[in-house]
């Protein structure tokens, strides 16, 4: 069997590009009507040019120029789907693979690269504007789905959901993945979700593994129904179906912004590459699974829907540029990336002054004076 | 019989040593087992002594050592992986809450012959979370061994000393050295786990570090004698207990002592260890135990690690100020 067969599934396109809605897709089939030629072709330009800037950083990392890259390679739709449902005024808590959730959210992709290059350990601004409300990454796993719980709890108490007023009400949504299912952390934060009924949706990319670690081992039952047993309304859905994945995602945060509480979803998808440069997959899994899941790539699944409807040649040529445009630029600006003044270590770790550190630095720099001036 | 091995190489000799000779010896951890952990230091071994003695765990450190200490109620003894120095931290409240009293809290009638090993420390250019110097958290906590090997003859053999002790060991392995090779003697172990071991015999100054440390330590000692400074060098391999005999005797006939840690000064080992030489030594001495250390800063972005990290010319510094006195 496999890990798609769940009859609570939510699919709209068949892995060739057909509308095949499963039954459990069709309370959410006004919503993917509702959606515009331009909308339905801006999914599949994300999905593209996430890809190219993935494939970029994974080379740029071969050369040396990063410390480490988490490909989303394969997870596009899911990524897509839930960060286009999302409203301007929801908040967004990644993990470390979200890279294409930042890119729609505003944050400009090169922070990922300075963060993966070594040369910041977030990169970004949650609170400037022009990053939509997105956190920066989190390495130690499931531990943002707390921090979202709380930011959550926070509109409950500002009252800041529940208003009545969609253009106004926020919900957040917090991502995380099969193997982070485990993690305390993310069980307590369901609990606190379920109890203060935060406008949170748990956003769970199952990609089917965590590292060598199969999803088997994390849970025996499908990840999604421990959601219900927190108290939390949850879906299953088909994360390599751009369109369910925006539909679902586009319910559950309306529902939450709305007041009606967490909402958690998994999302069924696959790591097709490795999980970062450092990994070896074929030390843990077969070619017959990588090649029944790249049967079910997002992006050519999406391209034979749009290509049904009829869009040009002209259309997917240009996706393809603005794709290649992106990652040329990303090559270039890495390139460009100077390093960091000592001084940024002793900055921001404190927000007043701090005399232990105040001394360090000026030891610091005498010594470094002493350097250059040559050892006497 | 001897062999040249790299320290990863070392340690998995000695978990599969471990494993053959006591059957309830059981290793978990994250990805250790076909990928044989991040590292590769379990390659084979589930492969070779199966999947209920080598346990791909489910993704949560919390977990991991948790459960671990009721397996050593039952009787084992496991042997955990976590992946990085720095998710460790999930696990904190079962180590040092639990796990380190339990034998206490039974007044010695339950033991907790638990291993976590971690990869520790810098110099790998990693990302965030991946290079960090936690020892202090450890060592400050009552009821657990805190080692660290730094050779591959210590790794062998101290893994598998750890692995008999019926405390838990905290066994901090410097990921930076997991590929530096040495010669590891098959038959005879070296020293006890809580030795601490002259590595180079000198008369000016005594030098002290652990881990990956030793070998910056090493260098510093080979300059400082182009320049005509003799210096001793002591691992110290056991980093609670200290073992303070050879420490000690060295700074009795030297008269000087700088010691270099990776992690933070505030409140870290060598700390500990120039206040205690200072109040048993105070008259063999010339000048204060010096300690070189990382800054009292989060483990800053890769780029800068180079300068966050003390090298051989931050440690010669501190003896040529140890000679000024
Ligand atoms: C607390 C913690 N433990 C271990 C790790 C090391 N680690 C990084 S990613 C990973 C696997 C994560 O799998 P999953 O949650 O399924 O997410 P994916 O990487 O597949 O997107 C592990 C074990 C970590 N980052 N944090």
């Amino acid at each position: 069997m496999t890990p798609l067969d769940d009859p609570a599934l939510v699919r709209v396109l068949a892995a060739d590009g057909t509308l095949a809605p499963t039954p459990a897709a069709e309370r959410y089939l006004p919503l993917i009507d509702a959606l515009t030629d331009a909308e339905l072709e801006t999914f599949y330009r994300d999905m593209v040019s996430i890809r190219a800037f993935d494939v970029q950083a994974t080379n740029l990392q071969r050369q040396g120029q990063l410390a480490l890259w988490p490909p989303s390679f394969g997870q596009e739709a899911a990524q897509v789907g839930s960060a286009r449902a999302a409203r301007a005024q929801d908040h967004i808590f990644p993990s470390y693979r979200e890279h294409v959730v930042t890119r729609i959210r505003g944050v400009d992709p090169l922070d990922i690269i300075r963060l993966m290059r070594g040369l910041t350990h977030g990169g970004w601004d949650p609170t400037d504007p022009k990053n939509g409300n997105t956190h920066i990454y989190t390495l130690v796993l499931g531990a943002q789905t707390l921090h979202a719980t709380g930011l959550g709890m926070g509109l409950v108490f500002d009252g800041k959901c529940g208003t009545g007023d969609p253009e106004r009400d926020e919900a957040v949504i917090v991502y995380y993945g099969d193997g982070a299912s485990s993690q305390g952390d993310v069980h307590e934060a369901m609990v606190f979700a379920a109890s203060f009924q935060t406008p949170e949706v748990f956003f769970l990319q199952n990609n089917q593994w965590a590292i060598s670690v199969p999803v088997a081992t994390q849970s025996r039952s499908p990840l999604y129904k421990r959601g219900e047993g927190y108290g939390i309304p949850s879906t299953q859905v088909d994360g390599n179906d751009v369109l369910a994945s925006y539909a679902v995602s586009k319910l559950a945060l309306d529902e939450a912004r709305a007041g009606g509480g967490p909402r958690a979803i998994e999302a069924m998808t696959y790591r097709m590459g490795a999980h970062t440069t450092s990994d070896d997959p074929t030390k843990y899994r077969t070619s017959d699974e990588e090649k029944a899941w790249a049967g079910r790539d997002p992006i050519a699944r999406m391209r034979a829907f749009l290509e049904a409807r009829g869009a040009s040649r002209q259309f997917f040529d240009d996706a393809d540029a603005e794709g290649a445009a992106l990652a040329d630029d990303v090559r270039v600006r890495t390139n460009e990336l100077g390093s960091i003044p000592r001084a940024h270590m002793f900055e921001s770790v404190y927000s007043e002054a701090h005399a232990l550190i105040q001394e360090e630095q000026r030891w610091l720099d005498d010594y470094e004076a002493s350097m250059e001036g040559g050892a006497e | 019989m001897s062999e040249n091995l790299p320290i990863s190489r070392a340690l998995n000799a000695g978990l599969r040593r471990a494993l053959e000779t006591n059957d309830r010896v059981l290793l978990m951890g994250e990805d250790i087992g076909p990928l044989g952990g991040v590292f590769r230091v379990t390659e084979g071994l589930q492969k070779d002594f199966g999947p209920r003695r080598v346990i791909d765990s489910p993704l949560a450190e919390s977990g991991i050592v948790g459960t671990a200490i009721g397996l050593a109620m039952g009787g084992f003894r496991p042997v955990l992986e976590i992946q990085f120095d720095g998710f460790v931290f999930p696990a904190f409240d079962q180590i040092t809450s639990q796990l380190a009293k339990i034998t206490n809290r039974h007044e010695g009638a339950v033991r907790m012959p638990v291993v976590i090993r971690i990869p520790y420390g810098g110099h790998i250019g990693a990302v965030e979370h991946h290079q960090e110097s936690p020892e202090a958290y450890f060592t400050h906590t009552a009821g657990l061994r805190v080692v660290s090997p730094s050779n591959a003859n210590d790794a062998y053999w101290m893994i598998q000393q750890a692995i008999d002790s019926p405390d838990p060991v905290v066994f901090l392995e410097p990921k930076a050295k997991y590929w530096q090779k040495g010669e590891v003697d098959l038959e005879a172990p070296a020293l006890p786990l809580h030795a601490s071991r002259v590595i180079r015999r000198g008369t000016d100054v005594t030098l002290v570090g652990h881990g990956a440390m030793v070998t910056t330590l090493l260098q510093a000692a080979a300059l400082a004698e182009s320049e005509g400074t003799s210096c001793e060098v002591i691992d110290l391999r056991s980093l609670s207990p200290v073992d303070y005999g050879p420490l000690l005797d060295s700074v009795r006939r030297t008269g000087r002592m700088v010691y270099a840690q990776e992690a933070p000064g505030f409140t870290s080992l060598g700390s500990e260890i120039a206040a205690t030489v200072m109040e048993k030594a105070f008259f063999a001495l010339e000048a204060p135990v010096l300690r070189v250390s990382g800054f009292d800063v989060p483990f800053p972005p890769a780029k800068l690690e180079g300068t966050y990290l003390p090298d051989a010319d931050r440690i010669l510094e501190a003896v040529d100020r140890s000679l000024a006195y």
